[in-house]
């Protein structure tokens, strides 16, 4: 019994191994290369943990730090005191011109504008690319997808919104309660006036694409469309379509603070970062953090969305990958 | 030492002596900043206070008004009144006696035929005369000799002033605008930036948008006046930069309109060189309530109508309440500094027409707090937010976008809350606020909010324009295009009995006392309006000018003749 076990041992290992590396490349799957390889990239990594602390700073944030960011010292002496103060203990960002706590009010700025910024850039980017996909793919929608989109980039955006914003707000707000209906129509009027740069991207993209020999043969044998643009075309438009989200955020959320700025958006009580700076820009001379804050947070998450998009775009390309 | 300080005094004992018997031009120059630059110095074709201030250097108007808000006569010999005869018994005419020996800058004598050739200019069916308001109800004009304009009204006027006085009412000289009337007002460039006139000053040179230069008027009718030989008049930059060249540069001696955050107003100050000035006239900063019902679950055409009375705010206890909670000195020190005093009355000045109504300076919590319990008002489900017959104590705020305004909505919310109302904030875009466009909810006559916030004032100093706003047939609604003045939606037979009889009562004081009367049957006895702040005006001057005296009344510039040097 004993000799006929051990001699078959060390020929069966080389066996082993390959079996057990060909099960974790199962495993792994394709996503698990792109991670691995998105890994690698330095700047995207740090992009990912600015991101998440700034995200988590914004929607944790207020469990512990529990002042209300609205709040006001009715006592009118204290009120005075506690006005325009530098970073301290007690409010580690300062207050602001009626003594509220800018700590308080960055981090709940902060979720609603990445709220808005991530939808609105969801919304921009499906338009976006459904647009761009079809108009490539399709000869024969081509002409008209691409007027409608050269339509919408000669519309001025600005008066489109507040025509928009205008018209349905008041009915939106009335199904949906103020609060929920205005972020809707926010996301809503901003992604549905910033997808065609991406259309754009993508309709080249995919004309390109069309023409390759793998799609061509997977023309040849017979592939439906639908297949060919979900399996082949989508996922290497992804890197320019990822380009034009990350832009798209950083876009969504400028706009959104013009909106509140013109009265269009949010409630004045509602602090979103970029309301938080235009309102420090009046005091810009003489208290710079009070813009220096949103600014920077607003600066962080436009930068670390890049370059998460260019570790992503990296992470990607089979042709970069591995280098 | 108090040797050298006499021989310091005596020395300028001797250098003050030829001033105070002042030669004209003999100051030298002074540098004057508009931050909205001048388009033009006929105050006809512009609306702009800018224009017209800088127009008065050149142009005068019959009689001005002083710091106070009296009338003094300026071309005018004197102020014609019912007791001097100068206004007919039955107050359908007065008649106006110019100075003798007036002449214009170019020399020629100023007669009758100037002052009732301005009526014409300023009425002309083909021009568009900005300052149209102050002619209007005149039938003709006479002039008897040249010196004497009798004006005749198409109805009684019991204040005649309207015509001919203050900034905006200048008299143009005949031969020189003959050729502009109608459409060719506009045309007249050389006119309109280069005017003849009887003021202390004469342009030499007008460059538009940017600077006017003038220099002394060589027949200025006293003879050691204007102190200055030279005027620049610079426009360009804003009230921030404005108010530094003034008073921490020291490159201007006075800057108009140098509206600035009160931290801003005290680093400024510390820089030693100038003084802010300010002068308050009838520039209210007001909570309007709204009477009647902006629920937008009623139909379109509905909202905001008499048709359906305000659910909670026609409880008067209510609105004493929301302004008792009021602290309005704590906004004036939030948002204007000295541009600003906490007031309780629509009308606030000037004197002799503002009502003695002090009761809500100060802040009463507990007093608003006590009122609302007594009127029933209690919280009876425990949420923070008051409520009566199932009714929540809850309010819509809606104000235009502004910073000032932001601070005072977060203010008044604070406070509103603690005493238990839920608010609500809106802010709208001031051109679609006040654009009055009836097609937008947003403005402020439809008034689709509980509350809103502004600020309003009249022209002049007789309220009873003003007044009328607040007549039950001014309310605005869907049948006049919501057009009306009385946005409060107020109606008060009384205060409609009591309009009618100001409208036909003459004398500076009698009208005084009934405008007194109005305004606290629209503040404290109701508070349908709360006033919160009397914005004035607020600009700054170097320490190195002297005898400038600030005036809401007429222009800023209204006494530059008298300006000097301070040596």
């Amino acid at each position: 019994m004993t000799e006929s076990v051990p001699p078959s041992a060390p020929p069966s290992a080389p066996e082993t191994v390959s079996a057990a590396v060909a099960r974790a490349e199962r495993v792994r799957g394709p996503w698990a290369d792109v991670w691995a390889q998105f890994r690698k990239h330095k700047g995207a990594m740090l992009a990912l943990i600015t991101l998440g602390v700034l995200a988590l700073v914004c929607l944790a944030g207020p469990l512990v730090w529990r002042i209300d960011p609205n709040f006001i010292e009715s006592d009118t002496v204290k009120m005075f005191k506690m006005r325009n103060q530098g970073p301290s203990l007690a409010h580690p960002l300062g207050t602001d011109q009626l003594g509220r706590d800018m700590l308080a009010r960055m981090m709940f700025g902060g979720r609603i504008s990445l709220a808005v910024g991530t939808v609105a850039m969801l919304v921009a980017i499906f338009i976006g690319t459904t647009v761009g996909v079809i108009a490539g793919y399709f000869r024969r929608l081509d002409g008209l997808l691409m007027r409608l989109t050269d339509l919408f980039l000669a519309l001025p955006l600005l008066p489109l919104l507040l025509v928009m914003m205008f018209l349905f707000r008041d009915s939106i707000a009335s199904t949906l309660g103020p609060r929920l209906g205005t972020f809707l129509l926010i996301v809503l009027a901003i992604g549905l006036t910033s997808w065609m740069q991406a259309a754009r991207v993508v309709r080249g993209e995919v004309l390109a694409l069309k023409e390759r020999e793998f799609v061509l043969a997977a023309r040849s044998i017979g592939t439906p469309s639908r297949r060919i643009i979900t399996r082949h075309i989508l996922p290497n438009v992804l890197s320019p379509v990822l380009v034009a989200a990350t832009l798209g955020i950083a876009a969504a959320i400028i706009t959104e603070s013009v909106l509140s700025f013109l009265g269009l958006g949010f409630p004045p009580d509602f602090p979103t970062w970029g309301r938080l700076l235009y309102d420090g820009i009046a005091e810009i001379r003489t208290y710079p953090e009070r813009v220096m804050w949103p600014g920077i947070a607003i600066s962080l998450t436009v930068l670390s969305v890049n370059y998460i998009g260019d570790g992503l775009r990296d992470a990607l390309d089979p042709r970069i990958r591995g280098r | 030492m108090k040797f050298r300080t006499a021989l310091l005094g005596a020395a300028a004992a001797f250098a003050l002596a030829p001033a105070a018997h002042a030669e004209r031009g003999a100051d030298g120059e002074v540098k004057v900043f508009y931050y909205q630059a001048v388009s033009t110095l006929n105050a006809y074709l512009s609306s702009g206070t800018k224009d017209v201030e800088a127009g008065s250097l050149v142009l005068e108007p019959l009689a001005g008004f002083d710091q106070d808000g009296q009338m003094f006569p300026r071309l005018a010999a004197e102020i014609p009144t019912v007791e001097n005869g100068g206004v007919s018994a039955d107050l359908t005419s007065i008649t106006w006696k110019l100075k003798e020996g007036l002449v214009w800058s170019d020399g020629t004598p100023v007669t009758s035929a100037d002052v009732k050739f301005t009526w014409e200019y300023c009425t002309h069916p083909e021009g568009g005369c900005a300052q149209g308001a102050k002619y209007e109800g005149i039938a003709s004009i006479d002039t008897p000799d040249d010196l004497t304009v009798v004006v005749k009204f198409e109805a009684p006027k019991p204040y005649p002033y309207q015509p001919f006085t203050g900034g905006t009412a200048p008299i143009l000289q005949k031969a020189q605008f003959e050729a502009c009337l109608g459409a060719a007002a506009a045309s007249c460039t050389e006119q309109n930036s280069k005017p003849i006139g009887t003021g202390p000053f004469i342009v030499t040179d007008f460059k538009v948008n940017d600077v006017v230069t003038l220099e002394a008027n060589p027949n200025y009718r006293d003879p050691a006046k204007p102190a200055f030989g030279k005027v620049t008049l610079k426009g360009g930059g804003d009230a921030l930069a404005a108010a530094s060249a003034v008073m921490e540069t020291g490159e201007f001696d006075y800057a108009w309109n140098t509206q600035i955050n009160p931290e801003q107003q005290a680093q400024m100050e510390a820089g030693g060189k100038g003084t802010f000035v300010n002068a308050f006239g009838t520039l209210v900063e007001r909570i309007e309530i709204n009477m009647t019902n902006p629920d937008p679950a009623l139909p379109e055409g509905e909202r905001s109508t008499v048709k359906h009375p305000h659910p909670i705010l026609t409880d008067a206890n209510v609105r004493k309440a929301l302004s008792m909670a009021i602290d309005r000195q704590t906004l004036v020190d939030v948002g204007y500094g000295g541009a600003g005093r906490p007031t309780c009355n629509l009308v606030p000045s000037p004197a002799f027409q503002a009502s003695d109504n002090t009761e809500c300076l100060t802040q009463d919590m507990e007093g608003a707090k006590a009122l609302l319990e007594g009127a029933g008002w209690t919280d009876s489900d425990g949420d923070g937010i008051r409520d009566k017959d199932g009714k929540k104590l809850s309010l819509v705020y809606q104000t235009t976008v502004n910073p000032v305004r932001q601070d005072f909505q977060a203010l008044v919310k604070g406070w509103w809350n603690e005493l238990g109302v839920e608010v609500e904030l809106k802010a709208i875009d001031p051109s679609v606020f006040f654009g009055g466009d009836a097609a937008s909810p947003d403005t402020f006559q439809k008034f689709y909010a509980d509350v809103e916030m502004y600020a309003n004032n009249f022209d002049g100093t007789d309220a009873e324009p003003y007044m009328s706003q607040y007549l039950c047939d001014k309310i605005p609604g869907p049948d006049n295009q919501w057009q009306g003045e009385n946005i409060n939606r107020f109606c008060d037979p009384a205060y409609d009995a009591l309009l009618k009889e100001l409208s036909t009562t003459a004398g500076i004081e009698a009208r005084g006392a009934m405008v007194m009367k109005l305004n606290d049957m629209l503040t404290k006895d109701t508070n349908v309006i709360i006033p919160l702040v009397d914005r004035g005006r607020f600009s700054a001057k170097s320490n190195t000018l002297d005898g400038f005296v600030m005036n809401s009344w007429d222009t800023e510039l209204w006494n530059a003749q008298d300006w000097t040097r301070v040596k």
